[in-house]
């Protein structure tokens, strides 16, 4: 086999699902009639709909062959930085079908519904004991949903003391979505610079740090892949002036069974399932994002709670310092049942040898590539590494030209141009569902491309050449949007 | 474990590489004082078979609830056929990562392309985004881009939107200091939306169609009521199946429609995850929350799609993004689109009508049984009854039977103590209904 991993095969065109079809199909087993007709207001009723009427194959072979057109994490490796692209179970997929789970109606009372509650209730358990913090919600139904529910919770326990802050800190390594969801609760982002090392000193942040700061954000490991070393320290001096800490836990993946969140500092953490815990991507959701807190912030966490009185789970809503509802209903309850099945099938033991193999793999890819890349920060990453494209440059080959190159070698391509502190930044993850036959081929590649670059920059500045559409002009695309057809 | 692929031996080779002699030494940079130490208490690891037995069990608590349920109030139980459920376990929709790579991920864009466009024409709106969480994080979402685009403080809410969509809303806007002013119902169940005009520095004016008690709004109106005062009309809804039957908001004259679509394809699954539907005129598009999937061309001048309008991003605008939302709902965008494919346009008439049809006759029966219809605004799958004396009595007893004959609605709404929400979908069949008429006569 070339090292080449990715080949062309028949791949079909399909066109645009209303240009398929004639009126009058039908895909779907309407039910009999057995009621009679009840006239509407014809004030009321609204033009026949304008959707296609397909037959059940015509839509069976469009998403089929659409689904074609689509790299996935069942098709390859996915070395995407701060995302942890790991295999998703197919024994979860089954849970989550289970007719008493996907047809629980959300608005019965809760005796009907003890067994989604017991769920819940014990993921929120095992969330704190994966992380030492002392209390779980599992409502915000994505990451950014879950930052701002820990954004919201330390707001309203400032505002139970009285206190009013313009500012929070946000260091340069930090996730992209936090200064954003920072701003929705009313704060200013104030950047903090990470030093020679790329992990934040005690000092900056010292300077930094007053009693108009609510705050700081910090990722651990940070966005280099790097543990924060003196997080608690940093704790330290943020408590000092009234401030709270937020850490940002999407690179849980890194610390499971190695890190005890809970002696940290740290006051408040959002976990992603879609993450760590190995439930889908779906193609950008959705997702989970559990916060977990300490004892103080009880109190001030999103209703409403499943708690359990006498033996019986209840859905509580009466805290009144709560920062009140987040969902439409109790989260993302679907996502909740495939990282609670991924968790105990994996067990305590399970989960840090994954938490160990993952930053494995990461060291792994560092070593064996610093060299052929720059390596801005050489030193032990947790779960990913970063690296840039110094070297290539002097080529005019730049880090977007080898991302796109990797998909011709069968690999999606990593996390490009973030974090921002890295210029042309390559963050990769391999994550640890990777065995060591696949790292190795990956990191063929890119040596592969490494040496293209020197030798025959065309073919990166025309990669990818093998996949279905090659690169799209996204200025153009964003200059007249056709968003509708 | 099976999900780890690693040997001993790769384990040992890898280690030599890295130059440590073992696992922990992978962790120098963690300090002792964070390390993980304490016993921990985490059931497993179970063997497949093990935790089959416990997820069923589970499971199997659940169906008490049974198949006889005459309650949506924002959750709607619609039937998903077998070639939907199929085509979305596809793992080419279920693993792949936000389309960022669009030359490796042209099925999941085309299929949101195709997902804006169908929700567009069923809403009758110009722009449709990828999709948001759920109904309740659309509103609030809704609310916070008409404040965005008038930059007023003020936005004037339904009283009949639903009711955690409003605290979900409020839990959104209240850091910001923008204010929620409420509306009444009236009598007839639909909105008081002249009590906008005392308001000052008032941005836009929400209702629900069909709102919490199932009442079709006056959308018309209502729409032109905003554009006659320079405010925004923001239309929520939590049945999308609706507008299969009825004058959608886009045709009323709307600037803003979000809702939950969750109707359209998915299971119940307690209620999540969602689909946040969101569309908005053109004029507004840069204000928008939220991905967008756009045409573009390759360099061989081939048709394809990318993500678009990325500039209001949070990735990219940081701090002074239209949204913070990053991880949508893609995957039930694309069930929804599936799903609307399927049933199509005729069908979607026909499955509307029948809803229809199936909640006025059970309205009808009731009212035969004694209870009474206390708002008289049409209403779609969904309605209010005032219940007899004693009911409540009956209401827990078919609970116990596993037969739930609506909500009630005192919780939310104290004034309407003794009311009940009922809805039937076209899952409901005529025996059920009779079955309940009887059991509530008995």
């Amino acid at each position: 086999m070339s090292e080449q991993y990715a080949s062309t095969g028949l791949v079909f065109d399909e066109p645009l699902l209303w240009e398929k079809g004639s009126k009058g199909r039908q895909g779907f087993s309407m039910p009999v009639r057995d009621v009679e007709k009840c006239p509407l207001d014809s004030d009321l009723e609204g033009d026949l709909p304008d959707l296609p009427d397909l037959s059940e194959p015509d839509v069976v072979r469009h998403y089929t062959r659409l689904s074609q057109w689509n790299f996935c994490v069942d098709t390859g490796m996915y070395p995407l930085g701060s995302c942890t692209m790991k295999y998703n179970p197919k024994v979860n997929e089954k849970y989550a079908a289970l007719e008493g789970f996907a047809g629980a109606h959300p608005m019965v009372p809760s005796f009907l519904s003890q067994g989604v509650l017991k769920l819940m209730y014990d993921l929120e358990g095992v969330l704190r004991e994966i992380t030492g913090l002392d209390a779980v919600t599992l409502q915000p139904a994505a990451g950014a949903q879950g930052e701002l529910a820990g954004m919201l919770v330390i707001n309203a326990y400032h505002r139970a003391g009285n206190k009013k802050h313009s500012k929070i800190l946000v260091p340069d390594t930090a996730h992209g979505t936090n200064p954003a969801s920072a701003s929705l609760c009313g704060y200013r982002p104030v950047s903090v610079k990470s030093n020679e090392n790329g992990i934040l000193s005690a000092r900056a942040i010292s300077e930094v740090m007053d009693e108009d700061t609510a705050g700081i954000m910090v990722t651990n490991p940070n966005t280099l892949g790097l543990f924060e070393e003196n997080v608690s320290e940093i704790a330290r001096i943020v408590h000092a002036k009234g401030g709270q800490v937020y850490c940002d836990g999407a690179n849980m993946n890194a610390m499971m069974g190695v890190v005890d969140l809970g002696r940290t500092g740290i006051d408040v953490l959002h976990l992603n399932l879609h993450k760590t815990f190995s439930t889908p991507h779906g193609g950008g959701g959705p997702g989970a994002g559990p916060v977990c807190v300490k004892k103080h912030l009880e109190p001030f966490l999103p209703v409403p709670r499943i708690v359990l009185k006498d033996g019986v789970y209840e859905i509580d809503e009466e805290y009144p310092d709560s920062v009140g509802r987040l969902h439409s209903f109790y989260g993302n309850f679907g996502v909740m049942i495939r990282a609670y099945s991924y968790i105990l099938t994996m067990g305590f033991a399970g989960l840090k040898k994954a938490s160990q193999l993952a930053v494995l793999n990461a060291n792994y890819i560092r070593t064996a590539l610093e060299g052929d890349f720059y390596l801005p920060y050489d030193r032990f990453c947790m779960h990913e590494c970063v690296f840039s494209d110094k070297f290539q440059r002097e080529d005019k080959v730049i880090t977007l030209d080898m991302a796109k190159r990797l998909i011709d070698f069968g690999f999606h391509p990593p996390t490009v141009y973030f974090p921002l502190v890295v210029d042309g930044a390559i963050m990769i993850e391999p994550t640890e569902t990777e065995s060591k036959e696949t790292i190795d081929q990956f990191i063929s590649a890119c040596k592969a491309i490494a040496r293209e670059a020197k030798e025959n920059p065309t073919l990166l500045k025309d990669a990818p050449s093998k996949s279905k559409v090659k690169r799209l002009d996204e200025t153009a695309a964003a200059r007249r949007p056709c968003l509708l057809g | 474990m099976r999900y780890l692929p690693h040997t001993d031996e790769d384990i040992r080779s890898m280690l030599e590489v890295v130059g440590v002699k073992c696992l922990d030494d992978l962790f120098p940079t963690v300090p002792e004082s964070c390390q993980f130490i304490r016993e921990n208490h985490i059931p497993g690891p179970f063997s497949e078979w093990e935790l089959n037995d416990h997820m069923e069990v589970l499971a199997k608590k659940q169906s008490r609830s049974g198949n006889s349920r005459f309650i949506g109030a924002g959750s709607y139980e619609h039937y998903v056929p077998a070639s939907v459920s199929s085509l979305l376990g596809r793992s080419e929709f279920v693993t792949p990562y936000t389309p960022y790579q669009p030359e490796i991920s042209q099925g999941t864009l085309q299929a949101i392309y195709e997902y804006q466009t169908l929700v567009g024409r069923l809403l009758g709106m110009e722009v449709v985004n990828a999709s948001l969480y759920d109904g309740a994080s659309a509103l609030a979402e809704a609310l916070l881009m008409a404040v965005r685009i008038t930059r007023k403080k003020r936005v004037a809410v339904s009283s009949a939107i639903h009711p955690h969509y409003r605290r979900v809303a409020e839990t959104y806007l209240r850091p910001s200091g923008i204010e929620m002013v409420d509306l009444p119902y009236l009598e007839n169940g639909r909105t008081d939306f002249t009590r906008c005009d005392p308001v000052e520095d008032l941005a836009a004016v929400a209702v629900q169609s069909p709102n919490f008690f199932g009442c079709i709004e006056d959308l018309k109106m209502i729409c032109e009521y905003c554009d006659s005062n320079d405010l925004l009309s923001i239309v929520s809804f939590a049945e999308p199946l609706a507008y299969g039957l009825l004058k959608n908001p886009g045709s009323q004259g709307a600037h803003i429609v979000c809702g939950e679509g969750r109707s359209f394809g998915l299971p119940l699954w307690f209620g999540g995850p969602g689909l946040g539907m969101f569309a908005c005129r053109k004029k507004y598009m840069r204000s928008m929350p939220g991905r967008l999937v756009g045409k573009a061309v390759d360099k061989d001048c081939k048709d394809g799609f990318v993500l678009t309008l990325a500039t209001r991003e949070q990735h990219i605008r940081r701090e002074k993004a239209t949204s913070n939302i990053c991880t949508n709902s893609s995957h039930c965008a694309l069930a929804a689109a599936v799903y609307m494919a399927t049933v199509g346009g005729t069908g979607m008439r026909e499955l509307a009508t029948l809803n229809r049809d199936k909640s006025e006759y059970l309205k009808k029966e009731l009212t035969k049984a004694g209870f009474k219809i206390p708002f008289d605004a049409p209403t779609f799958n969904e309605f209010v009854v005032k219940s007899p004396p004693g009911f409540e009595q009956t209401h827990r007893r078919l609970m116990e039977k596993g037969i739930v004959a609506g909500l009630p609605l005192a919780s939310y709404y104290p004034e309407l103590a003794g009311y009940y929400l009922l809805c039937v979908t076209e899952t409901a069949g005529r025996n059920e209904m009779d079955e309940l008429i009887r059991e509530i006569r008995s």
